[in-house]
């Protein structure tokens, strides 16, 4: 069984415990154990088809597991999905910014479906823009933001309900490196700021350096886990991109 | 489930629902003069050759073609309306949008039906619409394409919204069927047009039967879309289709429920996920 251990004595913010899918004959996720605690920066590092979006659909209950279970706090996202849903944030790796709708329009969309009010949705969105820069852009059309900006809008459309769990999908697919840079260093505060867990999942080697703990994903199994520094001394690679070359073969590359 | 919580989420789905219709200049435009073109050509076009034998609802022995099919062309707003929400939830899905609903921390069973209930607000405006359009062609052309009854504005709301309602929940389960935005023309060819022609919204169904189609006949009396028509006809004579009433509530139920179990990822049609790589 594939086992990723989280160090700090803080409260446990995601469990997921012996988690299978299978697709057909494929095992798209093999018996993965995840564990992240609060103010935890966890990047799911693994190739294309590892099953890295796989795991976000099980985690953010839109399929079920095969077997295994998962928790969000206290709650278990298969028997109470309610309670489990309210304590997460998702970035997932499509868009899924409604462009018909101004930001205000897409940010007030999310904080209704979350039970905020008027004027509570509307502070909240007044801060979380203005965190992210885009106070000027609020009236605008989705349609109209670069795709970083976009990026951005899904950020704090994600946190406006406060999650204690954020869960990012491949987040920079398709930004040019200063939005990837800015988007990361952004969340990497979050971490700090509101003690809140993170699951980053990327396949570029760059991003999962500024993590807490890296999990490294292959074929549906968790090869290897640790901090960065820890995944480079025990391969005794170079460099944490040496690491997971040598991890998943050349072909990840 | 808190009800503030759940208020604040049905109004969130109903203004967003609106505020896409309006923007969508065409679909806006569509949902009149469809029908109208039915009514104002089609209808027109027939007055001249025959009047209609309705029988029930009507009083009079005979009436006329376009004041005949007025109640099926305000059903048919609601059917394309109905059917236009399904592609929105195919739209939705293909977009990622959809992702963000069924995420939210509601039951999502309230989800459906709290998109099912937008839909029909919007569906039911869009009849009172073409309703509201038709009434400065019946002054100035004389058509009879107004109800007798000024009250039949009043009568038909309730049947609207329950007629409204089951078209929207059939086009939540077709939703669940139609994977890609290019399979909405089959939609058209297979459900709009059988539902909207193999009923009594443009002629009386004992024309069927009289003329010995009773295969035509039978599926039109199995055809959930007859007694929506008939439930707003009897209405607009300020008259209640209890039959009507019961088979558009139970269909209702029926597809809501079929639907809530084809989103359901324990149960449903859509639970097996992305196929592999």
């Amino acid at each position: 069984m594939n086992q990723i251990q989280a160090s700090a004595e803080t409260p446990i913010v995601l469990d997921a415990t012996d988690v299978v899918k299978n697709y057909g004959a494929r095992k798209a996720l093999d018996h993965i154990d995840i564990s992240i605690r609060a103010g935890e920066l966890v990047a799911l590092l693994g190739p294309n088809g590892a099953g890295k979006t796989t795991l976000f659909q099980l985690l953010t209950g839109l399929f079920v597991p095969d077997g295994g279970t998962i928790r969000i706090g206290d709650a278990d996202i298969r028997r109470n999905a309610v309670p489990a849903l309210a304590g997460i944030g998702v970035v997932f790796q499509q868009p899924t910014l409604d462009l018909d709708l101004t930001v205000i329009g897409n940010l007030r969309f999310h904080a209704n479906l979350h039970g905020l009010n008027g004027r509570e949705a509307g502070s909240r969105i007044d801060t979380e823009l203005a965190k992210l820069k885009l106070t000027d852009r609020a009236r605008d059309p989705a349609r109209a933001l670069s795709g970083g900006q976009r990026r951005r809008i899904e950020l704090a459309r994600a946190l406006l309900h406060r999650p204690s769990l954020l869960l990012m999908d491949e987040p920079t697919v398709g930004l040019d490196p200063a939005s990837r840079r800015d988007l990361l260093n952004h969340v990497v505060r979050l971490c700090d700021e509101r003690k809140m867990a993170v699951l980053w999942a990327t396949h570029l080697v760059d991003e999962a350096d500024h993590a807490d703990r890296v999990v490294v994903l292959h074929q549906g199994k968790v090869l290897k886990v640790g901090s960065p520094r820890q995944l480079v001394e025990e391969t005794g690679a170079a460099n944490l991109h040496d690491a997971f070359v040598g991890l998943t073969g050349p072909e990840s590359d | 489930m808190r009800i503030d919580h759940a208020y604040l989420a049905l109004k969130a789905l109903t203004q967003r629902e609106g505020v896409k219709f309006l923007q969508q200049k065409g679909r806006l435009f569509s949902a009149f003069v469809r029908p109208a073109l039915w009514l104002f050509v089609f209808a027109v076009g027939f007055r001249g050759v025959y009047g209609v034998d309705a029988g029930e609802p009507y009083l009079q022995r005979s009436v006329n073609y376009e004041y005949y099919i007025l109640p099926g062309l305000t059903c048919m707003v609601l059917l394309f309306s109905g059917m236009q929400s399904s592609l929105a939830m195919v739209y939705d899905r293909e977009m990622g949008v959809m992702r963000l609903l069924l995420t939210a921390p509601l039951p999502r069973w309230y989800l459906l039906t709290a998109k099912l209930l937008s839909g029909t607000v919007l569906s039911v405006i869009q009849a009172y619409g073409f309703l509201l359009i038709c009434l400065p062609f019946a002054w100035f052309t004389g058509l009879r394409v107004a109800f007798n009854d000024p009250l039949g504005w009043l009568y038909v709301f309730p049947a609207l919204i329950l007629t409204g309602m089951m078209l929207g929940a059939l086009g939540l389960l077709l939703s669940v069927h139609i994977k890609q935005l290019e399979n909405f023309a089959g939609t058209m060819n297979f459900v709009i047009f059988p539902m909207f022609f193999i009923s009594p919204a443009l002629f009386p169904l004992w024309y069927l039967q009289e003329s010995g189609a009773d295969l035509v006949y039978w599926i039109a009396s199995v055809n959930p879309f007859t007694y929506g028509v008939q439930l707003v006809r009897y209405a607009s004579e300020g008259q209640f289709y209890g039959l009507g009433a019961v088979v558009v509530c139970a269909c209702t139920v029926g597809f809501l429920a079929l639907a809530v179990v084809g989103y359901d990822p324990q149960r449903g049609f859509v639970k097996r996920g992305p196929k592999p790589a």
